[in-house]
């Protein structure tokens, strides 16, 4: 059984976990399993029908109050207490904040070996193969985890969720015991970042401002074109966030984020080495900068070479006719 | 307060990285190692907390002898004792193996502690797992990627970034908090603790004075291959004055790469 963590937030599954859902009923296709996942706490009673339409034949329904708020030991200990009993040859989580912070902490309890932020899966001869970015995208690895089960967290934006069928399936409510207290520490309040609706992580178009844009309240610019845009966020480069232009939530590159959009649109961004780690593996790239030799120039798919105060302008124009059509 | 800091060695993030198809590594001759620069926020932390206390800052690396290198750099920071965990084997992409060796000298030489910070993650391996794993081998809350840390009495409040938000984690100590940038700013080494920093003897562990056998640090993530990616080639330079460049360039995006 390949089985799926389901990670819900504000009530809906996110994204990111139907495209990790996608990518295990592909690969259980090709390994005769079954494919489940598991909601751990509270979840709506139609969550069920959605992941039975996109690929699970089974739903685990884990059940305790201290589920309520997310812990990540808490969480741990409920997929483990299923994983113990339907021994899934590999458990996929999304490399989203939570992911990464659960998957590190159930593979320890299940005392198995681990795939972060995996760009690929395959299946070689009977078993699973992951492929993960090394340095950030300067490399990638291929691995194979000599362990039952293997853990592995996939990466937003990049494995394709299952389009919905009419699937249809069972649901198994199992209550976990959770010993009181025995180790404290569970988030307490969720705060929201005014205005940024989707981080760059998960975003499908990316609009990045770097030095060039000369100030923070330029930033307003860039947010504009990415409003226009659906799916998309505004990201930075390392000079940009230091300047205390924008916050480093923005950040991509080596010591950011490492991203993988449809679009990534660099704005006033040189290039550097760091940078480029981080959003090479962008599919399509856009540069805009004043100078024809600026690095960023050899990665890109399309270049402007101009003054980005006159071009992000007559982008913002173009972009609002198309999409007003 | 007691707190134990865990850094690695790793290239700095200047590097081209060369494969070795052969081997299944990296290269690294000619590159330049330095303390992976998440863990440069921990250290920082810790010496903050120190400073605003009592305390002392102990901080641990599993590495090769060149290791020493960093240690002596978080000596010069600052820290009062550093030591080293003997591991000669290459990077092995195991984040359990390191955090078993981490957890296990944790239990054996300073069973006193009340915080173990961590980088949110290496760069190179990029694993993210260590902390994690040493918080639950040690049944220790965690709080990874801090981007603010307070401590009052046995317990502490992280502000963590999550999609769109930050998250708000409570938590007794001990525990694991992991730093992400915009914890703090790393001070510089002072003249004066280079100095100390060189008189000061770095004990090193191995495994199996920790009673670790060579099963128990096995690695069990199998390196089938490493590749470094195709080149990306450079596109098509877009000509004209601003407006004409813009208009051409939604119409490529739209209908040539069709991703608008
Ligand atoms: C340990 C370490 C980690 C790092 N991690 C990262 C990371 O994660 N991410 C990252 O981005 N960097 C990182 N860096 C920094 C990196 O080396 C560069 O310094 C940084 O990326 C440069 O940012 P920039 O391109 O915005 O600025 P610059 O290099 O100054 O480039 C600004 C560009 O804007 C152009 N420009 C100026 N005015 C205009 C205009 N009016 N119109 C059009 N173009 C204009 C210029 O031609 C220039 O190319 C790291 C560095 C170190 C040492
Ligand atoms: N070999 C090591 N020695 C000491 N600490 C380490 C080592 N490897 C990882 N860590 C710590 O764990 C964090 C996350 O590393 P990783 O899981 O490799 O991404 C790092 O930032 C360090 O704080």
């Amino acid at each position: 059984m390949l089985l799926v963590f389901i990670e819900t937030r504000d009530g809906k599954i996110k994204k990111s976990s139907f495209e990790a859902l996608g990518e295990a009923a592909r690969r259980a296709a090709e390994l005769g399993a079954p494919v489940a996942a598991a909601l751990v706490g509270p979840a709506d009673a139609g969550l069920d029908a959605e992941l039975f339409a996109r690929g699970a034949a089974r739903v685990f329904r884990l059940e305790s109050p201290a589920f309520a708020a997310y812990s990540a030991q808490d969480y741990a200990l409920a997929l483990k207490t299923l994983a113990d009993e339907v021994k899934p040859a590999a458990v996929f989580l999304s490399a989203t904040a939570m992911g990464k912070d659960l998957a590190p902490r159930l593979a320890a309890k299940l005392d198995a070996a681990m795939a972060s932020d995996c760009t690929k899966v395959a299946v070689e001869g009977g078993s699973l193969e992951f492929t993960r970015p090394i340095f950030a995208g300067k490399a990638f690895a291929t691995l194979r985890l000599k362990s039952a089960p293997a853990i592995a967290t996939l990466r937003p934006n990049v494995f394709a969720a299952a389009a919905p069928c009419g699937g249809t399936g069972e649901t198994i409510v199992k209550a976990v015991a959770v010993p009181d207290g025995a180790v404290a520490g569970r988030v307490a309040e969720i705060l929201k970042e005014s205005g940024a609706e989707i981080d760059v992580g998960e975003a499908e178009v990316i609009i990045s401002g770097g030095r060039g844009l000369k100030g923070p309240e330029n930033f307003a610019l860039l947010r504009e074109l990415a409003a226009l845009i659906p799916r998309a966020a505004v990201g930075a480069s390392r000079s940009a966030v230091d300047s205390g232009w924008i916050g480093h939530s923005h950040q991509v590159g080596q010591t950011g984020k490492t991203v993988s959009p449809n679009l990534y649109v660099a704005v006033g961004i040189s290039g550097a080495i760091q940078h480029l780690a981080g959003m090479s593996s962008s599919k399509v790239i856009v540069a805009v900068n004043k100078d024809p030799e600026a690095p960023i120039f050899k990665v890109a798919d399309y270049g402007i070479v101009g003054d980005l105060f006159q071009v992000v302008p007559a982008l913002k124009d173009e972009l609002k006719k198309i999409f007003a059509e | 307060m007691e707190i134990l800091v865990f850094v690695k060695r790793v290239p700095d993030t200047e590097s081209k990285i060369r494969v070795n198809p052969e081997t299944r590594s990296v290269v690294e001759d000619g590159l330049n190692f330095v303390i992976s620069p998440f863990d440069e926020f921990a250290v920082e932390e810790a010496l903050r907390l120190r400073e605003a206390g009592t305390g002392k800052v102990t901080v641990l690396s599993v590495g090769p002898d060149e290791t020493t290198v960093i240690l002596k750099k978080c000596l010069a920071m600052g820290a009062d004792e550093a030591v080293l965990i003997k591991d000669a084997g290459r990077e092995t992409y195991d984040g359990l193996r390191t955090a078993k060796l981490i957890a296990a000298a944790v239990r054996k030489r300073f069973p006193q502690f009340d915080l173990l910070l961590f980088g949110k993650q290496s760069v190179g391996a990029d694993n993210g797992q260590v902390p994690s794993m040493t918080a639950e081998l040690l049944g220790l809350p965690q709080a990874n990627v801090a981007v603010k840390l307070e401590i009052d009495g046995g317990r502490g409040v992280v502000r963590r970034e999550i999609e769109g938000a930050t998250e708000k984690v409570e938590f007794s100590l001990p525990a694991v908090v992991s730093a992400q940038k915009g914890l703090n700013e790393p001070r510089y080494e002072t003249l004066k603790g280079i100095m100390a920093a060189k008189k000061k003897v770095i004990p090193v562990i191995t495994p199996e004075e920790l009673g670790l056998t060579n099963d128990d640090i096995a690695p069990r993530v199998e390196v089938v291959k490493i590749e470094t990616p195709a080149a990306r080639q450079a596109g098509k330079i877009i000509p004209g004055s601003p407006e004409e460049a813009a208009k051409a360039l939604v119409g490529l995006l739209r209908n040539e790469a069709k991703v608008l």
